[in-house]
């Protein structure tokens, strides 16, 4: 058994399995402050119902994030050690900041979040939340610093084999980190945004009409439907910085086997590799030069100039057309269930199913996405420096095969319970909002926030 | 030896490193040696000695994450040759951390029924990755050898370390609870303990006997004077503790922090030995800490960022452990 294959196989289950958790809790923790903030202003407690369910989702997901993210950090260890020997000059303190500026924020914080409401002020219960919000998104800059510094590095030399840096301010705002990192943060936006409208539509499914069920509705589908055109832009302006800077990248999401002026556009295909064609092809003649260069005429680069340095062209292919597909749906989907929300003030349940399936949209799209962009990095593991097959580790096959099969496992144990426990809460929470606790009671308990010892 | 900034920095940084394993190993120490216990606890007792550190967990974790990244980011090359050496125990200590980290989560939130499911899942988890920690120390000290003795020793050491957290755990039960769980958790620290001293004493043994450098590091004039103390005051506080034992719990609730703090502090004397016995090699008896060291401009990068954000973390760590003093109480999301 090949231990290069098995251990990249291997990464990409445990960071497949990673990404879906901050994709989530990077922006939930800023709704939950929006939550917070909302119930602070005006007093309604439906603002704090809406904070104690999704806080529970929050809770789950992090913890599920931690866990995984610390395997994450080992893997570099276990698996790819030559990694971090020749550019752990530059990941290493990028790694270290995330985790002196990012975990010890959230995690520190995120117990006074979840269980501090009776036991500090409320405005120090409000900051506990802003500070883990700020925090999650503190960890995605720093990932994200390193992971456009592996697609396109700068501000570093190599000696003897090893990178050192010049300069970190290049090393950090390297050329793609902005529209990485814009991108990766309004995909977090997206996947919170689709899976508390769709959670809040199943509510409204089994019956719920609570002040909460609306509030959480309105939020989901209002954040989708803002965000989704503003992504769509970005990643089309992240397409274009692509193009300059890792173009073998680009021929290969567009299966364009030729360089040249006039290039079409390729709905659908299937790439074949080795006869370098596309089988089943449907394609819009000249638009992807005038996509890319903005001009009929405008010269696209092909996967014939990176003859063997080019990543496999079919994943990256499929994988950007998914994304892409799901970003469509996205924009479809909220905006007509907006329009309904904000226009004519109801749910039709046609809408309703439509969003409930969209509540994992956001992770199909982050996966596909990143697939994209990973796998168009190949045959680099940071892009002209450090080849894939030159960082992995000593390990044999047996070894990997034994562990990769314990982490598939148990993945794929603790998606399918994750996914339970998530179904189960929303329907838990529309029985809760059926009842309509007394409000008295909840006023009086919800405005008393103690001190402890008090 | 010629102190300037490159011999300087990596030695600062094996020094921030050893803080956060000690940390580490003092604050998840007591959280894993909990989840141990799970197993000799009573359905009811088990949501108060998760409500005993529910609020931090997460927070003792970091240190590990802490710990395991500054090997990454200062010492790069020993990164790669102890983890791949280490390639399975560290697969089980994930394994295990993570069945830990999500039952927490889970036991919480499913339906009452499948809620027992997650307290074993919790126990397992615990245990394993405390075992995990015991055998990758145990064949780390043994100089990363994997032949049979050096096997049998890891897993002793494994079965000493689980022993040791689950006393940490109960002395934080006993500062954290009353009544029949404080005095059921003296009954447990009591056990534990002699599976602890057990441990220290096997490694204090081991690791002069199987390198003759560390051997003549420890037993020769005048280290061996200035070093004594280090074995002679571990031994008085497990005596102390043995006898504390006794008298717990006392009225008032008097004491009930200080087994705690004392198996703090041989945790520390602990680690202070192992770190005396290993300087300067990172990986021991092969690569020293200059050697396995990144770039020193690397380091000083970190380093900035270190000397201001370490104090602000450690600041309101106490804070959070403030806001969650006193005893445990029920842990609820409103």
């Amino acid at each position: 058994m090949d231990p290069l294959l098995l251990s990249r196989v291997q990464f990409a289950a445990n960071i497949s399995f990673h990404i879906l958790f901050p994709a989530i809790t990077i922006s939930l923790g800023w709704v939950l402050l929006y939550f917070k903030l909302r119930y602070n202003r005006t007093n309604d407690h439906a603002w704090m119902q809406a904070y104690f369910t999704w806080v529970k989702v929050f809770a789950l997901s992090f913890a599920l994030g931690v866990v995984s993210g610390v395997t994450m950090s080992f893997q570099f260890g276990t698996n790819w050690p030559g990694y971090m020997e020749t550019v752990g000059n530059i990941a290493g303190p990028l790694l270290a900041y995330e985790v002196l500026t990012a975990f010890f924020l959230e995690a520190v914080f995120l117990g006074i979040m979840l269980f501090g409401f009776r036991r500090v002020s409320n405005r120090v219960h409000t900051l506990a939340t802003a500070l883990v919000a700020t925090g999650t998104t503190f960890s995605a800059f720093w990932i994200l610093a390193l992971n456009s510094w592996m697609q396109t590095p700068a501000g570093f030399e190599m000696r003897d084999g090893v990178a050192h840096a010049l300069d970190w301010w290049a090393v950090i705002f390297n050329p793609s980190f902005p529209y990485r990192l814009v991108h990766m943060l309004l995909a977090s936006g997206l996947t919170a945004a689709f899976l508390i409208a769709g959670l809040s539509a199943l509510r409204y499914l089994l019956g719920d009409r609570s002040e909460s069920m609306w509030k959480t509705l309105r939020t989901g589908v209002a954040l989708g439907a803002i965000l989704i055109p503003i992504q769509i832009f970005v990643g089309d302006q992240h397409g274009l910085n692509t193009l300059e800077h890792q173009p073998a990248k680009i021929a290969a999401m567009e299966a364009n086997w030729e360089t040249g002026p006039n290039r079409p556009l390729v709905l659908f295909a299937w790439p074949d590799e080795a006869a370098r064609e596309n089988r089943f092809e449907i394609a819009i003649p000249d638009l992807a030069s005038l996509i890319l260069r903005h001009s009929a005429a405008g010269v696209v680069p092909g996967l014939n100039q990176f003859e063997g340095e080019h990543p496999p062209v079919a994943p990256v292919f499929f994988a950007f057309r998914i994304m892409v597909g799901i970003g469509v749906l996205m924009l479809v989907v909220s905006w007509t269930a907006a329009w309904y929300l904000f226009r004519r003030n109801r749910l039709p349940r046609p809408v309703a199913y439509a969003l409930v399936p969209m509540a994992v949209s956001g992770w199909v799209a982050v996966l596909a996405g990143w697939y994209t962009t990973e796998i168009g990095r190949q045959p680099w593991l940071v892009h002209g420096v450090l080849k894939t097959e030159q960082a992995v580790g000593p390990v044999t096959g047996g070894q990997v095969a034994f562990t990769l099969a314990g982490y598939l496992a148990l993945y794929a144990v603790l998606l399918i319970v994750y996914i339970g426990v998530l179904i189960y809460l929303a329907v838990k929470a529309a029985r809760e909002g059926e009842r309509q606790p007394d409000p008295v009671v909840q006023d009086r308990a919800l405005d008393q926030p103690m001190r402890a010892g008090e | 030896m010629n102190i300037d900034w490159p011999t300087l920095v990596p030695l600062i940084f094996a020094g921030l490193m050893g803080l956060s394993i000690l940390l580490y190993v003092i604050l998840d120490g007591f959280d894993l040696g909990i989840g141990i216990l799970f197993v000799a606890a009573e359905k009811e007792e088990k949501d108060v000695m998760i409500a005993a550190i529910g609020p931090f967990w997460d927070a003792n974790e970091t240190w590990l994450v802490l710990a395991v990244g500054l090997l990454l980011v200062a010492f790069p090359i020993a990164h790669g040759t102890i983890l791949t050496a280490l390639y399975i125990p560290v697969f089980l200590l994930l394994f295990g951390l993570i069945l830990r980290g999500v039952a927490f989560d889970f036991r919480a939130k499913v339906p009452a029924y499948r809620k027992r499911r997650w307290d074993c899942i919790f126990f397992a988890g615990s245990a394993l990755a405390a075992l995990a920690q015991g055998y990758m120390l145990g064949i780390y000290v043994l100089g990363l050898e994997q032949g049979l003795s050096a096997i049998l020793f890891a897993l002793l050491v494994a079965v000493c370390l689980a022993a040791a957290y689950a006393a940490m755990g109960a002395a934080w039960l006993i500062y954290k609870t009353e009544d029949d769980l404080q005095k059921k958790a003296v009954r447990w620290l009591r056990r534990a303990l002699v599976f602890t001293a057990c441990g220290m004493a096997a490694v204090s043994a081991a690791t002069p006997l199987t390198s003759p450098r560390i051997f003549e590091k420890w037993f020769s004039l005048p280290e061996i004077v200035w070093l004594a103390p280090l074995p002679i005051i571990s031994a008085g506080l497990f005596l102390w503790l043995w006898r504390m034992s006794y008298r717990l719990p006392a009225p008032d609730d008097a004491h009930s922090l200080k087994p705690f703090v004392a198996l703090a502090f041989v945790f520390a004397l602990g680690f202070a030995g192992l770190a005396y016995s290993f300087y300067p090699y990172v990986v021991p008896d092969r690569i020293t800490i200059w050697q396995a060291a990144a770039a020193s401009e690397s380091l000083g990068f970190i380093l900035v960022g270190t000397v201001i954000v370490l104090p602000i973390i450690l600041g309101y760590t106490i804070y959070a452990y403030r806001v969650f003093g006193g005893k445990a109480t029920h842990l609820s999301y409103d």
